[in-house]
């Protein structure tokens, strides 16, 4: 098997690089194993049970899959080989970062939808994803034999539930991108873009595959009744239907990279030879490769997976990782996953998924090249923000110069989860999606890196924000020789929004930066001064020929960061500002603005700037969705409205209705619990990151009191008076 | 009143006869004990010298929390003591200011300081010296090149530069170390470090050590305990160059 793979990994027109995304239960990872096991690539009796894509224990335990995992698989079409590369991807709303990643090294995407539930938020979400990042989309409609069986829908019923489904994603991918939709992404059951089937029982059927299987959807039906699923399993294998479909209707590399390098490569210049090669998938250009995920291995150390879009890697190369000092990282080993292994290879070729170890410098996200210098690929988008965080301790003192080593690398291998160590007070936290992604994340600390923790109850993570327009504020320091003038306003949604789909950053080249802030109504001369953005704060440079700023500029940024990091009202994130420096007075020797003088002088003159421009306190909020039978409809209305949540749409289908929803995370503790008892069990629902908003009046004193107690803060909320002293 | 006296050089013998005199007659005496350091007397013995308990001020102490220095200083007399002169390569100018809101009374009582005592130990004259600079250890985000900039202009104006180096906490940095963050300055900015270097350790002490020559000799030299400082001279005048090959082995 293993050769056969490294043979067509040489011939990209024979490569397809594909992931599986869906809401959480449609049935991705069974459909994942099954093929697989069809591929010959595991045995079929422990397929489906056995969760072979889901290797961590707890995935298995949980019945849910935690990571993107990669397989490489070979598959007969027409005659021909072809190796199709898969990620499974989770569908947790938890993990929504690892699916935006995978989306990143692959150019087709199957996405599965339950055919009783249909379309769930998260379907969209992937959806969504998948079309930004340039990634075609075929459709598997999964559980038909639960259509059948429990909903005992007839032939023609079968076809009109079946073609509404279609129907809403069609939709969907039409509001999310109408032009690939117009030039032949719409998914059609007749051309063979949309399979249905039932990854459980391992059948499939697609209306081109019918014509040579000669198995209808009249006699889908009968079997199924007839709880004969076996027999379909033989005569319309799922693994032949659907990786039909992979071959025949996902992009090779060669064709998926020409389009898609100028969406994922969209400041680069497609001109210079990098460009050249990578719209090539030349495998004799310079090696250019996006680092997608990270993980440890407990023998080979750090393992970088990443698509290489163009060249040749193997042992021993020399990569660059931009953005970091350039210093050549060699690799020293090449390979690619097989599920949970990972197999050397000799040298891989543009077009593959590949895992190297030896890229020190790497991080998820990272570009690396062969080249001392090339534009990056554009940043890795998450839809969603860390909005929980629990406080982890070593549980045996000794151990804990480990912990500190062992949460680098846990935010190394997860960019959704946001860890800060603070080596002086040992406290040390770890933000993330939700509540399951926390309990996840600690847990296996404990098992795989074998440090044992104790944790807090999860926490809600805040931000602050201002309201107005302060300035300028004058910000000493401790010797007062050195002053800063900074004026700070609100940055407006529009460029929140830009900056949060990295239509603007700082890795823009400096005339197009321009020219998009420009057009996003900055004023030409504050356009040319953007000095930094940190998350969604900017920072402005105004000043104009001072001598010693530029030596002391980083030192300014440093201050403003650390500002930044923890606002005066209760030291959380602060978010959506914009601030600009519009005066310096430096001391004249060196030894008398550095570090010590210049950072605390212009974290002062932020703090106090954000108290005078009104900083207030915001929170995440959550969507909810809700599906329940009419009867319970009240039941769950009140489960969101108790938690000082708003209903704002309820949809009836059928006998069951969805209320729709969005309530703040720090009222959703133990809602999964509320809402099973409160609703008999009956209730199906998701929750999705929407975004923080103002905390209201009423509650702010005690929420930012209550904050203040937690992180051992004096009592009293500081004024700016406090700050400029 | 708050009086802030210059201890000189290197030991308890380098301040002067009224410095003392007002020491010994000071409520509360403080030792600044950041911006230099006399390297040839410990605080005991200055305590015994001056009959006095020696409180020592960190950075933080003086500029962030000066209030209770000035607290003192309001009702009884407060001796401020500072290595040098106390208002030489020094923030200090800061607190006589505050002192004055206040409506304290000040008073400086002069101290030798190493700005004229490199005249007579490398024998470059005072009136050639252009603006001096300090040097520091470079750190996270921070490694300006200003000094290298000051000396280059200098230079170019035909002058001296005197070349403070950085002491952290038990840190000092000596000559070599100097030398070398020079030239890094030269080579970041594409410039041409200077060649010649003027290395000065111990003023004030009983065994001042003076060397002068290019970078490659003074890196390798051994100028002994701290403090160190560096001179980059102009031109030479015959006279000064006679003074640094005759004392400093030019």
């Amino acid at each position: 098997m293993v050769e056969r793979v490294t043979t067509l990994m040489s011939q990209p027109e024979h490569i397809r690089n594909i992931g599986i995304v869906a809401h959480i239960d449609h049935g991705k990872t069974t459909l994942s194993d099954n093929l697989l096991a069809g591929a010959g690539m595991i045995s079929e009796e422990i397929a489906g049970k056995a969760c072979w894509m889901d290797s961590d224990e707890e995935e298995q335990a949980r019945g849910i899959t935690i990571d993107a995992s990669n397989v490489s698989m070979v598959h007969t079409y027409g005659g021909k080989e072809y190796l199709i590369n898969m990620i499974d991807t989770p569908g947790h709303v938890d993990f929504g970062g690892d699916v935006t990643r995978a989306m990143r090294a692959v150019d087709g995407a199957v996405v599965v939808v339950d055919a009783v539930e249909g379309t769930m938020p998260q379907t969209e979400t992937v959806l969504r994803q998948a079309l930004k990042e340039g990634v075609r989309p075929v459709l598997f409609i999964n559980k038909v034999d639960r259509l059948i069986n429990e909903l005992k829908v007839d032939d023609q019923e079968l076809m009109i539930r079946l073609g509404k489904v279609i129907d809403k994603v069609n939709k969907l991918i039409k509001g999310m991108n109408e032009d690939a939709y117009k030039s032949g992404w719409k998914l059609d059951a007749a051309a063979g873009t949309v399979a249905f089937g039932s990854a459980l029982y391992n059948w499939a059927v697609s209306i081109p595959y019918m014509k040579t299987s000669g198995v209808s959807f009249k006699e889908v039906n009968e079997k199924c009744q007839a709880g004969q699923m076996k027999e379909l399993a033989k005569s319309s294998p799922l693994t032949d239907v659907l990786l039909d479909m992979v071959v025949r209707h996902l992009p090779n590399p060669l064709e998926a990279q020409k389009r898609r390098i100028p969406i994922i490569w969209q400041h680069g210049d497609p001109t210079t030879a990098e460009g050249k090669s990578m719209l090539t998938c030349d495998p004799n250009g310079p090696a250019c490769m996006m680092v997608t995920d990270i993980s440890f291995d407990p023998h080979a150390g750090e393992v970088a997976t990443g698509r290489l879009f163009s060249g040749t890697i193997r042992r021993g190369s020399e990569l660059y990782v931009m953005g970091t000092a350039k210093k050549a990282n060699r690799l020293s080993q090449v390979g690619i996953f097989m599920g949970a292994e990972r197999i050397e290879v000799e040298s891989l070729n543009a077009g593959n998924i590949a895992a190297v170890t030896g890229l020190k410098d790497a991080i998820v996200g990272s570009t690396v090249t062969s080249l001392q210098e090339m534009q990056t690929f554009e940043s890795l988008k998450h839809y969603s923000e860390p909005v929980m965080t629990v406080a982890v301790e070593a549980r045996n003192m000794k151990d804990l110069p480990k912990l500190v080593e062992v949460l680098r690398q846990v935010g190394k291998e997860d960019p959704t989860v946001a860890v800060t160590i603070n080596e002086e007070t040992g406290e040390n936290l770890i933000s993330g999606m939700g509540e399951l992604h926390l309990e996840i994340i600690t847990h296996r600390i404990g098992r795989d890196k074998g440090v044992e923790i104790k944790t807090s109850p999860p926490i809600v993570v805040y931000r602050e924000t201002i309201t107005t327009t302060a300035g300028p504020v004058e910000g000493k320091s401790p010797n007062r020789h050195n002053r800063f003038y900074i004026e700070l306003e609100p940055l407006p949604p529009e460029v929140v929004k830009m900056i949060k789909d990295g239509e603007i950053s700082m890795d823009l080249p400096e005339i197009e930066r321009r020219e998009k802030l420009i057009a996003a109504g900055f004023e030409k001369d504050e356009a040319k001064n953007l000095t930094a953005i940190q998350t969604t704060n900017m920072f402005f440079d105004m000043t104009k020929g001072i001598q010693y700023l530029n030596e002391t500029m980083e030192l300014v940024l440093d201050g403003w960061r650390e500002a930044l990091a923890g606002g005066p009202l209760a030291d959380e994130q602060v978010q959506n500002t914009k601030i600009r420096l519009i005066d310096v007075k430096l001391h004249e020797d060196a030894i008398h603005r550095g570090p010590a003088q210049v950072i605390p002088a212009v974290r002062s003159a932020v703090k106090a700037g954000l108290l005078l421009a009104g900083d207030s306190l915001l929170e995440p909020m959550q969507n909810i969705q809700i599906t329940v039978p009419q009867d319970h409809m009240g039941a769950a209305t009140s489960q969101i409205q108790g938690r000082r949540g708003q209903v704002y749409d309820m949809q009836s289908e059928g006998d069951t209705i969805t209320v729709i929803g969005k309530a703040p995370v720090a009222e959703l503790f133990g809602f999964a619990g509320d809402v099973r008892s409160a609703t008999e069990g009956r209730a199906m629902w998701s929750t999705e990151f929407a975004g923080f908003e103002t905390v209201p009046q009423g509650l702010l004193k005690e929420i930012v009191q209550a904050i203040r107690k937690r992180k051992g803060l004096k009592e009293q909320i500081p004024v700016p008076a406090d700050y400029l002293a | 009143m708050l009086s802030f006296i210059g201890l000189g050089l290197f030991d308890g013998e380098d301040i002067s006869l009224k410095g003392l005199k007002k020491i010994q007659a000071a409520d509360h005496v403080f030792l600044e004990g950041y911006t230099s350091r006399l390297m040839g007397i410990k605080i005991c013995e200055m305590e015994n010298l001056y009959g006095k308990t020696v409180t020592v001020l960190g950075r933080e102490d003086v500029e962030q929390h000066p209030d209770t220095i000035l607290e003192y200083a309001r009702d009884s007399n407060v001796a401020f003591l500072t290595g040098g002169d106390p208002m030489v390569s020094t923030t200090h100018a800061d607190l006589r200011i505050r002192a004055a809101e206040r409506s304290i009374p000040t008073e400086i009582v002069h101290g030798s300081s190493i700005s004229s005592a490199v005249c007579g130990l490398s024998g470059l004259q005072n009136y050639r010296f252009g603006k001096s600079c300090s040097v520091p250890f470079p750190s996270k985000g921070w490694f300006p090149t200003a000094p290298l900039e000051t000396i280059l202009t200098n230079q170019s104006l035909n002058l001296h530069t005197l070349v403070y180096l950085d002491i952290q906490q038990e840190r000092y940095m000596t000559v070599p170390q100097a030398i070398e963050l020079i030239e890094e300055m030269a080579e970041k900015e594409h410039k041409d470090a200077p060649r010649i270097f003027v290395g000065i350790a111990r003023a004030g002490s009983d065994t001042p050590h003076v060397a002068a020559g290019d970078a490659e000799t003074l890196k390798e030299h051994d100028f002994g305990d701290p403090l160190h400082v560096l001179v980059i001279p102009a031109h030479l005048h015959p006279i000064e160059e006679e003074y640094l090959t005759t004392f400093a082995g030019l």
